[in-house]
């Protein structure tokens, strides 16, 4: 297990001390060392369990329980398509094959294509606007699916641009 | 649409109120917002008398960023899919400079007597889109905490539930249960220290009402649980957000903190002797964490997983207290039933559901956005009429195939029942639920199979694996369903499937689980029909089942 600089680690005390070194605060910290970090690796969570006076196992337990806590780091882009009910209905599935295709790589592989990551949200609430996307956490409107070319050019314009794949002859 | 506070005494003033919630957001309100602020300056002269000011959400979410426009003596109107090009015409407007039609902005004006406003009746959302929802001042001008103050000063807890259960009010969440009886619960409890939580979980796609109570009017929400605290003697609060709600999120903070400055939340509140300490806990993206005791789990930083009731939080909650649980819309609904009476909530809506409730309208649907409505209501109205059907839909229907209510936990109502009045009974017989109030609409070019799939697939993904039931028995259901998508089903498909139907939903841990069949049961009882069609010999399956 890599050791983290000792900034990050102190930050991360520092962040445990905000929140009053209180165990039912783990969610809270957990967030905050994701915001800090990008993601939650082991020595980080090794951490969060000392100061915490928590189970390694029970800190682990809850950052792999719920979907937002990334264990991995994340890749320099990340894209999330919407399968609300409301997106499903106005071609949010359709809408995630294609960013598939175009960015080549595969719904919810956190590795993507290495620069992209593409991952499902169940709903983010923005059903009036459907399909949506979030790109670096900025949410998108209105995807023109029934217009290839305009479609085309507002994933251009976001940067969900194709990765660099083999020409095929 | 209207522009005045609840009682309606004070007129408008000459303003442009702009919308701020998220979905305007991202279709460019900050941008026109600055644009608009930019024009006045260069315009001056009379529009320097014309108001700009960011409130929350305007109701017509598909067609944002909203601009609604009050001038004194005329009626308020609507502008929608504004530009920030467009800012200098819609200032003259504002300023009484030029007319709308002369500025080219006919075709995006929406006048107050548009069905969308004017079958609206709003309780909940009384105040939403007419509140800034960054500034107390402003929620107290418009009453915000008035009731607070009279219950905390004039009234005892017992006469606070006494109103409650007068109004009738039932869980707007999703279960309906009576607020009222709920309240007496806790407060009857043995003495001791009790907690109220705000279910701000809102995680069934397809609805955003608590979002947008949450980004629009956040003090309503927090005079409402205050109130509640105050009626079953609690003085610990919590409001639980899930985190995919950032502004909601920033705005409640922003509200808690003002509140706490102002002595309307903390120790001796507004002078009395009722203290509630109220914090904000963000989720971490996991449904299960609507249901109430995978929610206390979640709060208590654990996995969001649920446990047999009994004991409910009632008896047994938050760190070993008495717990009250309510939704967003519920305890939003408080003030209001306060300040008019429980007589006058219970004169709204039909006997068995009263009140108004908030439906977010969205899918396959000419006008997007959230709809509050008297209960009892026909869907054909909020769909239809509301609506506006179909994009491009015709006949009676308006292109209607089916309307899904309740997420994942509902069902799909036909067209054919469109004359139903919306209510919790008439959707349950239907074999839906009114749930906590998404509605997605659905055309003919949506396939059932695939829908139940669709949520199906959620549940698989969104199933917390405590129990067998839920956790093996969503992923079987999901791959029978594949079967009837891919249209390679058999006959064997369709019984197993609604064998493992009764079977998931008669012994799943939770609500979570036992719900998710109603997507597949709903579906294949008003369109048994498409899942035959999806099998590889029609005919048989058409012939074998009655």
């Amino acid at each position: 297990m890599e050791a983290m600089p000792q900034q990050v680690a102190e930050s991360i005390s520092r962040l445990i001390r905000q929140q009053h070194g209180r165990p039912d605060a783990l969610i809270e910290v957990l967030h905050r060392v994701q915001e800090r970090i990008g993601y939650l690796p082991r020595p980080a969570l090794a951490q969060v369990a000392r100061e915490l006076r928590l189970p390694l196992s029970r800190v682990q337990g809850v950052a792999s329980f719920y979907h937002l806590f990334r264990l991995t780091a994340p890749t320099a882009h990340r894209c999330a398509v919407c399968l609300g009910t409301a997106c499903f209905v106005q071609g949010g599935g359709e809408l995630a094959a294609r960013l598939e295709r175009r960015l080549g790589l595969r719904l919810d592989d956190p590795a993507g294509n290495g620069t992209w990551a593409l991952e499902h949200v169940s709903c983010v609430g923005a059903c009036g606007q459907a399909p949506v996307l979030v790109v670096d956490g900025r949410l998108e409107p209105r995807l023109p699916l029934d217009d290839p070319e305009a479609l085309a050019a507002r994933l251009d314009a976001l940067g969900l641009a194709g990765a660099l794949r083999p020409v095929v002859p | 649409m209207r522009a005045m506070s609840s009682d309606g005494a004070t007129p408008p003033p000459l303003q442009l109120r702009c919308c701020g919630a998220s979905g305007c957001r991202c279709a460019g309100s900050q941008a026109l917002f600055a644009a608009l602020l930019q024009a006045r300056d260069q315009l001056g002269g009379a529009a320097e008398a014309v108001l700009i000011r960011s409130v929350g959400c305007l109701r017509l979410c598909g067609r944002g960023p909203l601009v609604a426009l009050d001038r004194p003596e005329h009626p308020s109107c609507l502008y929608a899919a504004l530009t920030p090009q467009q800012a200098p015409d819609l200032l003259a407007v504002a300023a009484g400079l030029a007319d709308h039609r002369q500025r080219g902005l006919a075709a995006q004006r929406i006048a107050a007597d548009h069905p969308f406003f004017a079958l609206q009746r709003p309780v909940v959302l009384e105040h939403c889109g007419l509140v800034d929802p960054e500034s107390i001042d402003d929620a107290i001008a418009l009453g915000t905490y008035a009731q607070l103050r009279r219950v905390l000063a004039e009234r005892t807890p017992e006469q606070v539930r006494e109103q409650v259960k007068r109004s009738g009010l039932r869980g707007r969440g999703g279960a309906g249960y009576p607020t009222g009886l709920k309240w007496d619960t806790v407060a009857l409890q043995p003495p001791g220290p009790r907690s109220v939580v705000c279910n701000a979980d809102e995680g069934d796609p397809g609805a955003f009402m608590d979002r947008s109570v949450l980004e629009s009017d956040p003090h309503r929400l927090i005079e409402g649980l205050a109130i509640a605290a105050f009626a079953v003697g609690a003085e610990r609060g919590v409001v639980y957000v899930r985190a995919e709600y950032p502004l909601a999120v920033e705005r409640l903070r922003l509200a808690l903190k003002q509140a706490r400055a102002r002595s309307l939340l903390g120790t001796a509140i507004a002078g009395t002797r009722f203290s509630l300490r109220l914090e904000l806990r963000v989720g971490a993206g996991a449904y299960v964490c609507g249901e109430e005791t995978a929610l206390l789990a979640s709060i208590e930083g654990l996995r969001g997983t649920p446990r047999p009731r009994p004991p409910f939080p009632a008896e047994l909650g938050l760190a070993g207290a008495p717990t009250l649980i309510n939704n967003v819309e519920t305890l939003a609904a408080i003030p209001a039933i306060l300040r008019e009476g429980g007589d006058w909530y219970a004169a709204i809506g039909t006997a068995a559901s009263r009140g108004t409730k908030v439906f977010a309208l969205s899918g396959a649907v000419e006008r997007t956005g959230l709809v509050e409505v008297p209960m009892g209501t026909s869907l054909r109205t909020v769909v239809c009429t509301i609506g506006g059907g179909v994009p491009g839909g015709m006949g009676p229907d308006r292109g209607v195939k089916a309307v899904q209510t309740g997420g994942p936990s509902g069902g799909c109502i036909p067209a054919s029942h469109l004359d139903t009045p919306v209510a919790y009974e008439s959707l349950r017989d239907l074999g839906s639920i009114m749930g906590s109030g998404g509605m997605v609409v659905m055309g003919e070019a949506t396939a059932m199979p695939e829908v139940a799939r669709h949520f199906m697939r959620f549940s698989v993904r969104e199933s917390c694996g405590k129990c067998v039931p839920c956790r093996a028995g969503t992923v079987q259901l999901a791959e029978l369903l594949d079967r009837f998508v891919e249209r390679r089903a058999t006959l064997a498909d369709l019984e197993r499937l609604e064998l493992l139907c009764a079977m998931v939903q008669a012994t799943s841990l939770c609500g979570l689980g036992q719900a998710a069949p109603n997507p597949v049961l709903s579906t294949l009882r008003w369109f048994r029909a498409e899942y035959q069609a999806a099998c590889r010999q029609p005919q048989r399956c058409e012939g074998g089942v009655p």
